[in-house]
């Protein structure tokens, strides 16, 4: 008998410390399945749309980030972006740092020249508005900002004829690379849905209609 | 139909599918800087990493017009024919890494440390992205074989 409550209450220990252990190892598990679940990530949209790219990772360093070789031993000893950055106004896109306030607020002093670290650039101070057909804002051209990096021959004549109305623009020929598309989308601020404004940025007039199509005038709404 | 439609047709397809089998060999998975630029004309044929060019690290000391006027740099990734021989005598890259203004090019792999077998291309550009989007990460190539 007492040799039976002995075998019985040992098993109970058994099973109860086997069901304890089960119910902490759920808890865990639970914990960390809990854990990475906010808010975020609940709400974010990659999780459903499979159209919108996952968010990337910013100013990876060099041996991250998938174009240099991290077998290379020199690879190591380039510097990383974020260390250059440092102190630089951010931005929202391109290498995230906004590389015109950063020269206006002289946080930067890139030479001019190759050799001589005083010799001034030649700044030219002039808006070109560009009025744009379709509705969205039209364009100003900033002179002074592009003259601060570039020198005159880098634009005119090759890519724009310095004249009036001699340049036909358009956002098709920009995303394929040619115009403004030379260098924005590659090296400056890229063309992406958070830049728009940056260049459409002159209002239509108050009393501004859209122009009619071909196809509306030929066949009027009735 | 006429001839001249069908041979156009054809040869947009023809131009596209070259575009996409093109495309298909730069890495997606890349998270390099804007502006990167992996130069492939002749460094595998030799035997070397592709040289990679960071523009964000160079505009921070020069600004564009130095070498995209002064050096003669076109505004084109891979179309300035970049050779060590035209950096020895003081040509494009060679007009700096000189051991005056910057390291000499006795430092190889300082620029030649792209991963093997990378084309020519331009880290992050509009161009690339929306004209050319197909390309798949090499892992996912190697992964099929």
């Amino acid at each position: 008998m007492n040799h039976k409550t002995k075998a019985i209450s040992f098993s109970l220990a058994v099973l109860m410390s086997a069901f304890a252990w089960n119910a902490q190892s759920h808890a865990a598990e639970a914990g960390a399945k809990q854990a990475p679940l906010m808010l975020a990530e609940v709400s974010g949209p990659n999780t459903f749309n499979v159209n919108l790219k996952k968010p990337k990772a910013r100013n990876l360093p060099p041996a991250e980030d998938g174009i240099h070789d991290p077998e290379n031993e020199a690879t190591h000893s380039l510097q990383h972006p974020l260390e250059a950055y440092k102190g630089l106004p951010p931005s929202d896109f391109g290498n995230y740092v906004d590389w015109v306030k950063a020269l206006d607020e002289g946080k930067l002093r890139p030479r001019w020249d190759r050799a001589d670290p005083n010799e001034e650039p030649f700044v030219m101070d002039l808006d070109i508005v560009r009025p744009v057909k379709a509705s969205v804002p039209d364009v100003v051209f900033p002179h002074r900002q592009h003259t601060e990096w570039l020198y005159c021959s880098n634009c005119h004549p090759a890519i724009f004829k310095p004249q009036r109305l001699a340049n036909q623009i358009s956002m098709s020929a920009i995303l394929l690379g040619q115009k403004c598309g030379v260098c924005h989308g590659k090296v400056s601020f890229p063309v992406e849905t958070k830049t728009c404004r940056k260049c459409h940025s002159k209002p239509k007039p108050a009393d501004w209609q859209p122009p009619l199509s071909e196809a509306t005038l030929k066949n009027p709404w009735k | 139909m006429s001839s001249k439609i069908k041979r156009n047709v054809l040869k947009s397809m023809i131009i596209g599918v070259l575009a996409y089998v093109g495309a298909m060999g730069i890495p997606q998975t890349a998270q390099a800087e804007y502006a990167d630029i992996v130069i492939n004309n002749y460094a595998d044929a030799a035997g070397m990493r592709p040289a990679v060019f960071p523009h964000w690290f160079h505009r921070i000391r020069f600004r564009c017009k130095v070498c995209h006027t002064d050096l003669g740099f076109a505004f084109k990734a891979g179309g300035n024919k970049i050779t060590m021989a035209k950096i020895i005598d003081g040509k494009f890259c060679g007009a700096c890494h000189n051991g005056e203004i910057s390291w000499s090019v006795e430092n190889c792999a300082m620029c030649h440390s792209g991963i093997p077998g990378q084309p020519t291309h331009f880290h992050g550009s509009t161009v690339q992205r929306l004209i050319a989007p197909a390309y798949k990460p090499l892992e996912a190539n190697d992964a099929k074989k």
